[in-house]
């Protein structure tokens, strides 16, 4: 299958006063195109910021940023910035960061913002032909065309959440990162938002990598799924694997304590909190609060491949 | 929804109405914000009730009136049969806890817990300090912050938010109140944490004999800690349901909209597309006529709906009600 993205080994440590914080370690997966990666995981377990190492989209406290991202085959990790600024990011791939709709421009017509990477990026001619590519990403996000006129004030949350989409669309990248895109939308406004990237997925050969803590709507998107715990991933396996069963201790739990509404269980949750990733514990990050640890948990365990997927666990081993 | 007041229930609210006034440059009016308009129900002793509804339904406004942080327009709560205005306003606050959405912003960020959960004690009255540190004591306990006295020292900043969270529910709890408010009470918290909050608030309710009133938009909660659901939607109350009975037997085209649209962690969701009402909720400031959600609605009657208020019916089951034409006779 041919991947889209390569990320091997990944390590994006941030410089604080108490210490270097390891907010992504060696972190590795695939994606192949027309595929939709869903990330999972609580806040502070490192999945933004793995979407921020793969887009090169750092702060200035930076540390240590390290491994390769390969897009399309090229590692772009060795592009300097300038070419990656020219080249891959929004013009390859894009990023509809979290809240995007609350950082919409008030003065700027959505139209025009919305070409705004295009007429960067020297994609079009002139500003006649840039709009008309607004509006065949407005016609692919579900936003009405004569929207372009409008401001962002006079629109709803669902639609300025569809502009922020159309944003990242609007160059044609080959990946678009969505980082958290429903969390701030009412229930049926998220259901609507996720049709519309359905639909997205089914009819363009994008591949899409979603960032989110909400595991029951991660599963309305996703092909692939991530589990990240600590800085690290902890479980990478195919959807229809994942979410019948979950196979590392984390995610199991994690599973556990979704509610749902159609079937009745035993909810359950994971008591004590995750590590500090300042001086992250040495062996299995999560075996301090897993039940089914032993002697070799001291130790760290691979990423171990197992029958469908892939699982840091000794358990599997 | 029901008329009139029985004896044994702990609160009881009848045709409540809270408005806002808008005004334009300070002194043309404009109108009312009806957020909340005619909101009638009951509450037992011991029972847990959710109410669900999306933002501007006007949840948490019926949750602050109902905490006399706002004053009713119209209408009138009642509580253990006494009505809540002007001096029994102080009593029946004692009796009332209050859980905030976030944790961090509801807890004072310069004072240490200890203090934190004394301070309603000072307030009503608890002179004898010997005694409020034996009840702050037993409130940390009851919301499993052990050994009690790693915690008593610290600021809200040095705890994890499921532990802000706890020092909040022990605060709601300290003055042993009959009934609790908690308003989006896990709405910050992550996944693995707002089961043990949830829980820990069912429990509270269990062994004390609490109402609690959990307002909420998450409906996928709710079926494991309540035992009654409201839903809400511009304002009205259009449905009200046992918890089983609701998820099994939706009546109202909004309240089956909403169930339909969220989901459970299944693959194979990413295979269908899902029925939405098109449209957005209305403005509170000038409601649709007649049935608020007919503009949205699926079943639309011509004429009836978008004409008159639907009336409240029993169509189903005891208990299950709902305000829609579809279940009411045309001259109702």
């Amino acid at each position: 299958m041919e991947q889209v993205l390569r990320v091997e080994q990944l390590n994006l440590h941030f410089r604080t006063t108490r210490g270097p914080v390891q907010a992504v370690d060696r972190v590795s997966f695939d994606l192949p195109r027309g595929f939709t990666l869903a990330v999972i995981g609580e806040s502070g377990c490192g999945k933004t910021s793995m979407a921020r190492g793969v887009l090169r989209l750092l702060p200035r406290n930076v540390q240590t940023y390290t491994g390769s991202v390969f897009l399309n085959g090229t590692d772009v990790m060795r592009l300097d910035e300038d070419r990656f600024r020219r080249e891959i990011r929004w013009v390859r791939m894009a990023l509809v960061p979290q809240a995007a709709m609350n950082s919409l421009n008030p003065v700027l017509r959505v139209g025009d913002q919305v070409a705004e990477p295009l007429i960067l990026h020297r994609r079009v001619s002139d500003k006649k032909q840039a709009l008309e590519r607004v509006r065949e990403a407005f016609r692919l996000v579900g936003v009405p065309e004569d929207f372009t006129h409008r401001y962002a004030f006079e629109l709803s949350g669902g639609m300025r959440q569809r502009v922020a989409i159309a944003m990242a669309l609007v160059t044609r990248p080959e990946l678009v990162v969505l980082d958290e895109p429903t969390s701030a939308l009412d229930v049926l406004t998220q259901a609507n938002l996720m049709n519309v990237l359905k639909r997205l997925k089914r009819d363009s050969e994008i591949s899409f990598m979603l960032i989110t803590h909400d595991i029951a709507t991660s599963s309305e998107l996703a092909d692939r799924v991530a589990v990240m715990y600590a800085g690290q991933i902890v479980e990478i396996a195919d959807a229809r694997h994942f979410y019948p069963d979950p196979m590392h201790p984390y995610s199991k739990k994690l599973m556990a304590s979704v509610p749902t509404l159609r079937q009745d269980k035993k909810l359950e949750f994971i008591p004590g909190q995750p590590p500090s990733l300042i001086q992250p514990p040495t062996g299995c990050r999560f075996k301090d609060r897993c039940a089914s640890r032993n002697e070799r948990c001291a130790e760290e365990p691979p990423l171990l491949e197992t029958r469908d997927r892939k699982v840091r666990c000794w358990l599997y081993a | 929804m029901p008329e009139a007041s029985n004896g044994n229930a702990l609160l009881s609210v009848q045709n409540l109405q809270t408005w806002f006034e808008m005004r334009r440059w300070g002194f043309i009016r404009v109108g009312f914000v009806q957020a909340v308009d005619g909101v009638s129900f009951e509450l037992k002793h011991g029972e847990a009730i959710a109410v669900v509804g999306e933002s501007g339904c006007g949840k948490t406004t019926l949750a602050r009136t109902i905490l006399g942080l706002y004053p009713p327009t119209s209408g009138r709560i009642t509580f253990e049969g006494r009505e809540v205005k002007g001096s029994a306003l102080r009593q029946y606050r004692a009796n009332v806890g209050y859980v905030q959405q976030d944790p961090y912003g509801a807890l004072p960020p310069f004072l240490p817990v200890q203090r934190i959960l004394e301070e309603p004690l000072i307030i009503q009255g608890v002179r004898d300090p010997a005694e409020r540190n034996h009840r702050v004591r037993k409130a940390l306990e009851a919301v499993k912050m052990t050994p009690v006295d790693n915690f008593l020292s610290k600021f809200p900043h040095m705890l994890s938010g499921g532990q802000q969270q706890r020092v909040v529910l022990a605060r709601a709890k300290i003055l042993e109140p009959k009934l609790i408010v908690a308003d989006e009470p896990v709405s910050m918290l992550d996944a693995s944490v707002r089961v043990e909050i949830l829980e820990l608030l069912r429990e509270l309710q269990r062994k004390s004999n609490l109402g609690v009133i959990y307002i909420t938009h998450d409906l996928s909660t709710v079926r494991f800690f309540t035992e009654r659901i409201m839903v809400m939607y511009g304002g009205k109350v259009v449905e009200e349901a046992p918890v089983k009975e609701l998820l099994a037997n939706p009546l109202h085209p909004y309240t089956r909209a909403l169930l339909a649209a969220i989901p459970d962690p299944d693959p194979h969701n990413a295979e269908v597309q899902k029925e939405v009402p098109p449209g957005e909720p209305p403005s509170l400031l000038n409601p649709p006529p007649g049935c608020r959600f007919h503009p949205r609605c699926a079943s639309l009657i011509a004429g009836r709906c978008d004409a008159k208020e639907p009336p409240i019916a029993e169509p189903a089951a005891p208990g299950h009600r709902t305000a829609c034409w579809l279940y009411a006779d045309g001259d109702a």
